[in-house]
């Protein structure tokens, strides 16, 4: 295997150069948003100094041009995720953007007074208050699986919990909080042996892992743009066509119609069906841009050198005294999240910031995973294609050194 | 190593957050309020002995970061034997001290307080300190639903 072209990707990344607080910035906050490659940047201004207009609206040159390119965004993310079709790929803001959409298009339509919704105990809020209004809307029931002290799913729960009335299961392929990848393939399977769709919020697994919808068999997969080393704003719904085909529209305006009168609407086609008003043009052309960054590394490579980083790590976490690491689950992704004894989260941040070291200290918005480990939050420091072992070493010395001033 | 943070945490802050004064609960309190930060999760309860329109006794129970540990230990230290007036006077040039609208701190208002001060450099912190004070301001006005700094 060619060695991993950290070198290169570190220049690729201007923000790498910022000096925080007079320190070289050591950047482990990638869960919360990943920083973007000078291609991503560029890539937003030659399009509003090129190629901008509105898309799918004027038959002049420039508007033809940002739709090919707008279209052509569209185009590498069917790739990136292997789906079949352009038409089963809608934009969106983003992750919390594409479950509301399928909360209130398909869950309303579908889901009933009494029916359950599956979800797990590890979930981030946007995976939880979608559901929670659609519950409220339509008086189904919320129904959340277990997890265990590793911080992994309890598969057999999980599976036990589904029923005759669950309607549809919703969950994290990797948790943000823990860092726990699921066995989505096995709750897939389960799932679809009775029929329920299954909607994998891909927030964080997305940058990690080559992600293969085709191969998942999942029926919805959502993901945000911004974590993915593209611009914030921008995101994906995936869903199965047939399933988007069947589905009402989210919102209503412009592009996603075909004919209105004031007596009626006919509806568009896909995608277009599920994106009313004019889209983030330019975030969406600069996704595409990071998926071309990705792929010259290759989403294989990526996962091996992060896997790399975080047993590094990990291993480095285990070896400082009152250290505990929250969410040890055999499956994980890069993500590191701990407390320490007497120390609360907060401090520790502000600690590490004034070393230039960037970490989250918080709930990581699942405050329910914070009260499964009784914990108010934890420091969690979460890795990217451009982070180092040296960069580790910073980070473990600087809690060493903290540790000692609180005493 | 951590230079740039002296202003923050002053020695106080760490002695308070090790060994926090009036941890404890007072049985007939006359007033008792949870307040709670959202963003971070500290959580305390503030017990409050009236006599009169004067603090008695104050104490407090909860956990929080070093800075709001330091803050409402502190604070249940120098409101007692305040009158309410006093020590809603109090948390005014508190408030003024810690959002930094005030440039000039009157050391004499604020006594011990002003350890705090540094929290105006760093905008996601101030929270920490107001938490206690917010909460207080809660107790003097009766008010019997938990605050939050949201």
């Amino acid at each position: 295997m060619t060695q991993f072209p950290i070198d290169k990707i570190r220049n690729d990344f201007p923000i790498l150069n910022e000096k925080i607080r007079n320190k070289p910035l050591v950047y482990l906050d990638n869960a919360a948003s990943s920083q973007k490659p000078n291609v991503v940047i560029d890539c937003i201004s030659h399009v509003y100094r090129h190629d901008y207009a509105n898309v799918h609206r004027g038959v002049h040159t420039l508007s033809v041009r940002s739709t090919d390119k707008f279209e052509g965004a569209r185009e590498k993310i069917k790739d990136f995720i292997n789906a079949e079709s352009g038409k089963e790929i809608i934009f969106t803001k983003g992750t919390t953007e594409s479950i509301n959409l399928v909360a209130q298009s398909y869950g309303k339509a579908n889901i009933k007074a009494g029916d359950e919704i599956l979800i797990s105990a590890m979930e981030h809020h946007s995976n939880i208050v979608p559901w929670q209004m659609l519950s409220e809307q339509t008086g189904a029931i919320l129904k959340v699986a277990p997890i265990n002290l590793r911080g992994e799913l309890i598969l057999d729960e999980f599976i036990k919990l589904i029923g005759d009335k669950t309607r549809l299961i919703s969950i994290a392929h990797m948790s943000n909080a823990l860092g726990t990848i699921n066995p989505v393939k096995q709750i897939i399977a389960a799932a679809h042996h009775k029929n329920i769709p299954v909607l994998l919020d891909g927030a964080q697994a997305i940058p990690h892992m080559p992600v293969d919808v085709l191969n998942l068999d999942c029926d919805f997969y959502a993901f945000s743009g911004h974590k993915l080393y593209g611009p914030s704003g921008i995101g994906v719904l995936y869903g199965k066509q047939a399933l988007l085909e069947s589905m009402p529209p989210y919102q209503g305006g412009g592009d996603m119609i075909r004919k209105v009168t004031f007596e009626e609407t006919e509806y568009n086609t896909l995608p277009y069906k599920f994106e009313a008003g004019t889209p983030s043009i330019a975030d969406a052309i600069a996704l595409g841009a990071a998926i071309d960054y990705l792929n010259e590394i290759g989403m294989g490579a990526v996962a091996v050198y992060e896997a790399e980083l975080l047993d590094y790590a990990t291993e480095q976490a285990k070896k400082i005294k009152g250290l505990r690491i929250i969410g040890e689950a055999a499956e994980k992704g890069a993500i590191l999240s701990f407390v320490l004894d007497k120390i609360h989260p907060h401090d520790i941040g502000t600690m590490l910031d004034s070393l230039g070291i960037a970490v989250r200290a918080g709930h990581h918005c699942a405050m329910p995973v914070m009260d499964f480990f009784e914990v108010p939050a934890t420091a969690r420091a979460s890795f990217a294609i451009y982070n180092t072992k040296q960069e580790i070493d910073i980070l473990m010395n600087g809690i060493e050194s903290l540790i000692e001033v609180f005493g | 190593m951590f230079d740039d943070l002296r202003d923050l945490y002053q020695e106080v802050i760490f002695d308070h957050n090790r060994n926090p004064r009036n941890f404890r609960i007072i049985e007939n309190a006359d007033r008792k309020v949870d307040g709670f930060n959202p963003l971070c999760g500290d959580r305390l309860t503030l017990y409050l002995k009236m006599n009169g329109d004067v603090i008695e006794d104050a104490s407090f129970q909860g956990s929080g970061c070093a800075i709001s540990t330091a803050s409402v230990s502190l604070m249940t230290e120098i409101v007692k034997g305040k009158t309410e007036a006093e020590a809603e006077a109090l948390f005014k040039t508190f408030h003024e001290m810690t959002t930094g609208k005030d440039e000039q701190i009157n050391l004499e208002a604020v006594g011990k307080l002003a350890v705090l001060a540094g929290v105006r450099e760093y905008p996601a912190r101030v929270k920490c300190a107001t938490l206690a004070w917010h909460t207080l301001d809660a107790a003097l006005k009766n008010e019997k639903q938990a605050v939050s700094t949201e």
